[in-house]
């Protein structure tokens, strides 16, 4: 016969986690938001698996130094000893795949494709994140703003919103990459076509970031607590900042996880149109475009970087969604 | 950005594997039954030789042309297909092999009649050749093409050799000078006699006035200076349908004032679409289904469709891999790299195999020495300096590195290199190059421009290399004419710097190579005039303004739809003024 749970004394009510942890002796406490969140993202299996790729690819970002030094060749070094001289094809079948080679060679030149793809993450995840913190600092102000105070503040920022959201970025960027300096506010050479890059795709995608709060802000500020906090003689900043901005972390959070992969998905586009990060720096992007220059001689070439923003996108994407619903089991499902 | 991110995250990985999968499914097997006549049958012989009218020729180019204006282009490809809409004083024949290099007469009844001295030639014109609206063409026309090539804040890109031979005084040009008559540069005693002035003897003149479309007649009345190149008056046997759309391309029809008694030319097709902007994969892919019957560059194709068709007997007999006269050269700006040595450096650190397989390897051109390439008359292999024409050469680490330390740059230096954005060749070069002057230090940061504004607004722009640091680039020549002032005059002489559409790049003001082209007019031993042609190509590489390439060969290919087609020895590529679709 089994021992009953012990439950000590003035908690009432079993708790279902109560009877799940197991015979030790636990005070049931409740928990906060993110505490119950972060159980229910734990039970979300595809989520996690999202989630662990993410770390996996930063760490592989940050690590790519020691990564390339143990189990490949530097990204810019040609091998063209091993490239047909007249085909351009690595001479080995398979794309030049071995154990030196771990994804084989860039046809042409010889360069190893494992390192310039572990090298590329750097690009990806770098201008994915910073251009998103930029998205966020910019849009979460502005659709703060726009949806607390409403009237004609709400009006002109929502228009600004729309008037972004219909400009073609692709255009923009290959215009403004076209007629900027070598020099800019001491940069210069590929720190500032970096830089160009993350500010272009960080300013026009505010927009995304700012209607998500602009819609939570409107909703949040009809809720009872504005109202009680304001029948105390609270003021806005303080509203704003005490109970608004608190109870937005939460879908900035989300939406912020989502807006990465659309960054990143458009730095590739830039980098395939050839006016993202300048060569020899690898870019998956740019690693498509000379794939499909050379489809004939290295199929395999082609599938390469694009199945790393692919895992990528996605692994973003599905933790993304797990963490919203997380957060909100209300939405999706 | 309105697209669900999952929804754009499953087209992306969707797009990568259908590329995949498209990618396995291998090469075209587009044949339209026939054989091709024979891999490199069209070097020596004419491919598919037809009479018959009809059908659309369309010929596309992946940047655009420099200009259709017969009196601004400089292109190869350029004056190859110009002589579609343009007659001029001479012509080359439109014959393949050797035939096709010497000037013949077009407009005029023959070749220029030399004074004694070499320093006045006198050309009959024919009577009755009309232009496209029926007026008769007379000799003022043909001096009023020759005078507004003087111009060159208005005509930037075409030769400069007639404002440099002719003695004209200061005339500036018809724009400055609407009178003619202020032209002593070219007379025209009647209307049927046109006599060139030259400032020093030049018997190679006929030459001269053969290669380019410069004495393609142009109205004064129609003239509309930079945009006259929109709807040019046509002398040949095909005209304008409309305006030349910049980016776009335009449509050619047939023009019934054309004279058929005309050897070089024929009217075959019942119209022509010249197409300009396709992307140069695109283009490939088309060419080899016939849907597109030309590419306009001439320099052969992608690395793709090389592939395909070297893999393909069927294909493979449609391609010919001619050599084809360029030689794909890299100058050296002397301006922004004054230091001899330093110069040096870099020509020691520069990958030649990387380059010899950027452009094909065995079927991209040979590693070379002289800056002239083999087919120049007289001209000597000559020796290496500071590289090694051999394969699998990769430069040499060591010699760069003390080269830097004579011109007291031992840790290397920064500059600019460009390249035309347009041509997957070039930019393979480009990233070759940073990487091997990489190891030296010498840092290159590399920039793309389009093929059509290349040499007049970019690489061709003095102003332009200067403030943007362009130490180097890549290029490629072919013999305005087959000798070597045809070849090195506008690359070696210090005359024949310009502001725009410069040729001599590497800002060469060497007292010596001067010298050397002045002795050059005053011979008139075409052997000793060679001796001096080989002297400047030697001094052009031992003072290092030049990194050797490649001569080059092309891998070309023509559908079996085109009709007439032969690879023309002057222009480097199939010749354009014949062809036909039926």
């Amino acid at each position: 016969m089994a021992a009953p749970i012990e439950v000590s004394g003035s908690d009432a009510e079993a708790q279902p986690e109560a009877v799940l942890s197991g015979v030790d002796r636990k005070k049931i406490q409740g928990r906060s938001l993110g505490q119950i969140a972060w159980m229910r993202l734990k039970r979300d299996k595809v989520a996690l698996t999202g989630g662990v790729t993410v770390i996996l690819l930063i760490l592989m970002a940050i690590f790519a130094p020691v990564i390339v030094k143990l189990f490949g060749h530097p990204p810019n070094e040609f091998h063209q000893e091993l490239i047909d001289p007249t085909l351009g094809g690595p001479l080995e079948p398979r794309g030049g795949m071995s154990k030196e080679f771990l994804l084989g060679l860039e046809p042409g030149n010889g360069r190893d494709l494992f390192s310039r793809i572990v090298y590329g993450a750097r690009v990806s995840l770098l201008v994915g994140f910073l251009a998103t913190l930029i998205a966020m600092v910019i849009g979460t102000t502005l659709g703060v703003v726009a949806g607390y105070f409403g009237g004609w503040v709400d009006w002109v920022i929502a228009r600004t919103m729309d008037v972004f959201l219909a400009f073609p970025l692709v255009m923009f960027a290959i215009a403004v990459v076209g007629v900027l300096p070598d020099s800019w506010l001491g940069l210069e050479g590929n720190g500032l076509r970096m830089a160009i890059v993350i500010f272009v795709i960080g300013f026009f995608s505010w927009p995304y970031m700012g209607r998500i709060v602009r819609g939570q802000t409107i909703s949040l500020r009809e809720r009872e607590f504005v109202d009680a906090a304001r029948s105390m003689g609270a003021r806005s900043p303080s509203i704003l900042f005490r109970e608004i901005l608190p109870n937005l972390v939460a879908p900035v959070l989300v939406y912020a996880t989502l807006l990465i992969l659309t960054n990143i998905l458009f730095e590739a586009a830039l980098s395939f149109l050839g006016v993202g990060i300048n060569p020899p720096t690898p870019a998956w992007g740019s690693m498509l475009t000379q794939a499909i220059r050379s489809y004939q001689i290295a199929p395999y070439f082609v599938i390469i970087p694009g199945v790393a923003i692919f895992v990528t996108v996605m692994a973003f994407n599905l933790f993304g969604d797990g963490l919203r619903d997380a957060l909100d089991p209300r939405t999706g499902r | 950005m309105r697209v669900r991110p999952k929804l754009m995250a499953l087209s992306s990985g969707l797009v990568a594997l259908s590329l995949g999968l498209a990618a396995c499914g291998g090469g075209g097997d587009d044949g339209d039954g026939g054989d091709g006549a024979g891999y490199n049958a069209a070097i020596e012989n004419i491919v598919n030789p037809s009479d018959k009218k009809g059908g659309t020729l369309r010929m596309a180019i992946s940047s655009d042309i420099d200009s259709t204006d017969p009196g601004n282009m400089y292109y190869a490809w350029s004056t190859n297909f110009v002589r579609l809409y343009s007659r001029m004083l001479l012509t080359y024949p439109a014959k393949p092999g050797d035939e096709g290099r010497k000037p013949a007469p077009d407009l005029a009844e023959d070749l220029g009649t030399p004074s004694d001295d070499y320093k006045t030639w006198t050309y009959k014109l024919k009577r009755g050749q009309k232009y496209e609206d029926g007026t008769e063409i007379k000799a003022a026309d043909i001096k009023y093409a020759v005078a507004r090539t003087f111009d060159r804040s208005v005509l930037r890109s075409g030769p400069s050799y007639f404002a440099d031979m002719l003695d004209a005084g200061d005339y500036e040009g018809p724009y400055k000078d609407k009178n003619l008559d202020n032209f002593k540069g070219v007379t025209t005693p009647d209307d049927y006699t046109v006599v060139f002035h030259l400032k020093r003897p030049f018997p190679e003149f006929n030459e001269l006035v053969n290669f380019s479309g410069q004495t393609a007649p142009v109205p004064q009345d129609k003239d509309k200076g930079e945009r006259y190149g929109l709807h040019p008056v046509s002398s040949g046997p095909y005209k304008w349908e409309g305006d030349y759309t910049p980016g776009k391309g335009g449509t050619l029809v047939p023009n019934d004032q054309w004279d058929p008694s005309d050897p070089h030319r024929k009217q075959l097709p019942a119209k022509i679409e010249m197409i300009a902007g396709l992307n140069a994969e695109e283009l490939d892919n088309q060419l080899l289904k016939g849907d597109i019957h030309v590419d306009l560059a001439g320099s052969g194709v992608q690395d793709n469709a090389r592939k395909t068709i070297l893999t393909d007997d069927k294909l493979k007999e449609q391609a010919d891999n001619p050599v084809g006269g360029f030689h794909w050269y890299l100058p050296i700006n002397s301006e922004v790299v004054p230091n001899v040595e330093c110069r040096k450096a870099m020509i020691w650190a520069a990958d030649r195999d990387a380059i010899w397989r950027a452009y094909g390897g065995d079927v991209g051109g040979d590693l070379a020495t002289s800056i002239m390439p083999p087919d120049v008359d007289g001209r000597e292999k000559g020796t290496d300096y500071y590289t090694k024409a051999e394969k699998g050469y990769k430069g040499d680490v060591n010699k760069a590195k003390e080269a830097l330390q004579a011109c007291g740059k031992p840790e290397g230096f920064e500059v600019t290199m460009l390249y035309r954005s347009d041509r997957p060749k070039e930019q393979a070069v480009a990233v070759a190059l940073q990487q091997s002057m990489g190891r030296v230090g010498i840092k290159l940061n590399l920039k793309g421009y389009p093929a059509n504004t290349y040499v007049t607004d970019q690489f061709g722009s003095p102003e332009f290399n200067k403030k943007n640091n362009v130490a180097i680039g890549t290029f490629g020549w072919l013999s305005d004419w087959p000798t070597g002032y045809g070849y090195l005059w506008a690359l070696t002489s210090s005359d024949a710097i310009l502001p725009a559409g410069n040729i001599n790049i590497s800002m060469m003001k060497d007292k010596q190579i001067d010298d050397w082209w002045d002795q050059a007019y005053e011979t008139e031993d075409p052997a000793e005039r060679a001796k001096l042609y080989n002297q400047i190509d030697d001094r052009f590489r031992s003072e290092a303004y030049v990194l050797p390439g490649v001569y080059a060969k092309s891998l070309m290919f023509r559908p079996d739809s085109l009709k007439n087609v032969f690879f023309h020895k002057a222009f480097g590529m199939y010749n354009y003024s014949t062809l036909g679709v039926e």
